[in-house]
């Protein structure tokens, strides 16, 4: 089953998806898991800390054309470990990857690798004769930019983080607060909503809310 | 107050109103066997792990509560991983307690050592590992919480041997559960119900699918009041049986690979599906590309990762049955939706007379159908309970017994799971033990759960267990028939003597091999005060129709062939 965009019938661009966590053995793993058992088709995930020690913070890709991405919110939020899960798509969002890619150089390139990596605010973190480590962080598509010129010198291993998002503007994702029962509710988004709704094609989406 | 941790684990299930256990011993629970004996709990003790699985889960269906499995670390867990997946499937409550070696012992592959939280991720609406007694208590009372609210099923909890014997403080009202991701319940907006009634109200050819939510939800009040008030008719799923009395005139009875063409034909065709606690199994839907073509969907479920999972909805409303359906049934406009529901009655009479078999005449060997017709007519006006096994009875039962009342079938249905019927039954018996419990089960399903007749003697339930043995694991041998060119691999299959076998385990045993016989026999079981084991000798090659084979619209189904001759509509 591919899901196609209904107005340019093609392949559904990534969702990318923001899944705060609680900090517990095994959440990773139960993410996983989920994944695997329902067959959802993940481009990248990372996780890491924030400024809470309870809680961890992932984000996650996914690729819309065999997986919907609503589904995998759904499925995500049902986790008892998963806080709050937030698809930031659709929202204005800072989106950063981090490469580490090790190149070969001689003394002819050397050079000319440096100032190629300085239109891209690159830096050379690490440089022996044969080879240098280059360090570039920024959207995927200018890593991918990046990479694609290094080749042609010979790129000898690379490492990419995956990416990681945030909402720009002054609102903040942290998650909801237990009620009196215990049990997490949504935020207080607008009058009357929970803070989640169902759009036009009846699949559970975030509102936009602040 | 301190307490161990085994005492921590027997007083939450006293908090919890948990007086029954169905369990098995082993070296690693050991210390929680030994508080066992202090507290006024009810241990069933199974004859393998996975019937005490099964059985917590049909105590859990049979009363509404929890069921509770205790069993040790390693083989004794992994035993229990066939009755979870099925409560995991079917929405059950059940607390899973297992032993799990000595937490300075856990990763070094100890004796009797499972990674269980790991092999039963996937099984488990939740599961924890508790490696510290501080933990424990918190962790039993989430268990309970999370087993049994928002749309239930199990959870597992791991108790290391040694936090079972170490003490910590103990104060039950005090503990204050904090589950920040848990969000079992969610409000619904008048919003999505006013749309959800738009819909209903201007549809011609409505259909309510109704499922194992509704009688989850207690929802059944709910429902029949919105049928009757749009003159809606209601298909329901297998586990939806019950969610309506199946004589009521609305009630369509079971849709699906095995529904009644009419039921089929009707979703076929319908323009609005309501769909209502259930969630589209494949074995509901037939090719999901040719499926209900021309109907909007609603659906209400409480899980919001089965909206638009199989079926895409065209309004999905996340919310509790109950609740949902009392909102809609006001912006409900009375209709009578003659027309619809005389259509369905054409087709409901072709059915009767194709697919439906004689329960009237029958000749020599009974077919499965006449004994369960006969089990109907015995006990309708008492207060019965159904639990099947797996296979083709088990269609036959959903067929031809007519269910009243909510929760008075049990059976293995998202799973199905062959063996549950007999372990399901003696949690069923416990739970309601002035109840009439029958288990229906196949001579391949009666062999898988063989053992715990010695269980049934040993807790003295008149469980009256009706075997139905046609010499063949009937439904794979039905499959092989119809799509495998009646090549039969491995469908034969012996039983012992069963009334030798009743002899042996002490209980009454009876056979019926002739139709004539059949009805004096139920009546003979049923004056026996305690267990029966009837071994109905029935027709060896027969099939159930109708059938939607696999991969093909729900609609194109093998009807019953020479039908007419033989019916006579009843």
């Amino acid at each position: 089953m591919a899901f196609v965009d209904r107005t340019t019938q093609r392949p559904r661009a990534p969702h990318v998806l923001v899944a705060l966590v609680e900090n517990k053995p095994g959440v990773l793993t139960r993410v996983a898991s989920l994944f695997r058992r329902r067959g959802f088709n993940i481009e990248s995930l990372t996780v890491g800390h924030t400024d809470t020690p309870e809680l961890s913070r992932m984000t996650i890709v996914v690729d819309t054309s065999k997986t919907d991405a609503s589904l995998v919110q759904a499925n995500l939020f049902k986790l008892v470990n998963v806080v709050d899960v937030q698809n930031v798509t659709r929202q204005p969002a800072v989106m950063r990857d981090l490469a580490l890619i090790k190149v070969r150089i001689d003394q002819q390139t050397r050079f000319e690798i440096v100032q190629l990596m300085d239109i891209y605010r690159a830096k050379i973190v690490d440089v022996c004769p044969e080879s240098m480590i280059i360090e570039v962080t920024g959207p995927e598509a200018k890593i991918d930019s990046v990479v694609e010129m290094l080749k042609p010198y010979g790129i000898i291993e690379m490492v990419r983080t995956g990416l990681v998002a945030m909402v720009r503007g002054s609102g903040h994702f942290t998650g909801p607060t237990p009620d009196e029962n215990g049990n997490g509710h949504e935020h207080e988004v607008g009058s009357g909503s929970n803070g989640y709704h169902f759009d036009d094609d009846s699949r559970l989406v975030r509102s936009l809310g602040m | 107050m301190q307490r161990t941790g085994a005492q921590i684990i027997l007083e939450t299930l006293m908090r919890e109103g948990v007086d029954v256990v169905f369990g098995y011993p082993g070296g690693a629970i050991m210390p929680t066997y030994d508080s066992l004996l202090d507290y006024p709990v009810h241990h069933v003790l199974v004859r393998h792990e996975e019937n005490a699985a099964f059985a917590a889960d049909g105590f859990a269906r049979a009363s509404g509560k929890v069921g509770v499995c205790m069993v040790t670390s390693g083989p004794g867990a992994t035993n229990l991983v066939t009755g979870l997946a099925g409560a995991m499937m079917d929405s059950i409550p059940v607390v899973a307690i297992t032993g799990q070696v000595a937490s300075y012992l856990v990763g070094t592959d100890a004796f009797q050592e499972t990674d269980v939280t790991g092999v039963t991720l996937p099984i488990t609406k939740h599961n924890y590992l508790v490696t510290d007694v501080a933990e424990l208590p918190m962790v039993m009372k989430e268990a309970f919480h999370i087993a049994r609210s928002g749309r239930p099923g199990p959870v597992l909890v791991d108790v290391c041997k040694d936090v079972q014997s170490k003490t910590t403080e103990f104060d039950y009202d005090a503990i204050q559960l904090r589950l920040p991701g848990y969000r079992p319940h969610r409000q619904t907006y008048d919003e999505q119900i006013r749309r959800a009634a738009a819909y209903i109200n201007t549809a011609q050819r409505p259909v309510i699918l109704a499922g194992h939510g509704i009688i989850l939800a207690a929802a059944h009040d709910e429902l029949r009041a919105l049928a009757e008030r749009g003159q809606i008719p209601i298909a329901t799923t297998l586990l939806g049986i019950g969610s309506i009395s199946e004589s009521h005139p609305l009630n369509l009875r079971m849709m699906g690979m095995h529904g009644e063409a009419y039921v089929n034909e009707a979703i076929q065709n319908a323009d609005l599906l309501i769909a209502v606690g259930m969630r589209f199994d494949d074995r509901v839907t037939g090719n999901l590309a040719t499926y209900a073509k021309h109907a909007d969907v609603i659906h209400i479920d409480i899980d919001p990762a089965e909206i638009s999972k199989n079926v895409i909805a065209n309004l999905g409303i996340v919310g509790d049955a109950k609740q949902v359906m009392a909102g809609l049934l006001p912006l409900v406009e009375p209709r009578d939706r003659a027309a619809w529901l005389s259509q369905i009655e054409v087709w409901r009479a072709d059915t009767m007379t194709r697919d439906i078999l004689s329960t009237t005449a029958c000749e020599s060997a009974p077919h499965v159908p006449f004994v369960i017709d006969a089990i109907h007519r015995a006990t309708r006006g008492a207060q019965a309970l159904i639990v099947t096994d797996v296979g083709q009875h088990q269609m036959w039962e959903a067929q031809y017994y007519r269910h009243e009342r909510p929760n008075q079938l049990l059976t293995s249905g998202g799973l199905g799971a062959m063996g549950y019927g007999i372990p399901a039954a003696i949690g069923a018996q416990i739970a309601r033990r002035e109840d009439e419990v029958w288990v229906i089960v196949g001579d391949g399903g009666f062999q898988m759960a063989l053992p715990e007749l010695a269980t049934i003697m040993q807790e003295e339930l008149p469980v009256k267990i009706a075997v139905m043995r046609n010499g063949y694991l009937g439904m794979v041998r039905q499959w092989q028939e119809l799509i495998h060119s009646r090549r039969y691999s491995e469908v034969a299959i012996k039983t012992p003597d069963l009334l030798k076998l009743a002899d042996a385990y002490g209980l009454a045993g009876m056979r019926a091999t002739r139709a004539d016989e059949v009805n004096d026999l139920i009546t003979e079981a049923r004056s026996v005060p305690g267990p029966v084991l009837m071994d109905f000798v029935v027709e060896e090659e027969a099939n159930v129709y109708p059938m939607v084979a696999p991969g093909k619209a729900l609609n194109d189904m093998y009807r019953r062939p020479g039908a007419e001759r033989a019916a006579t509509g009843r």
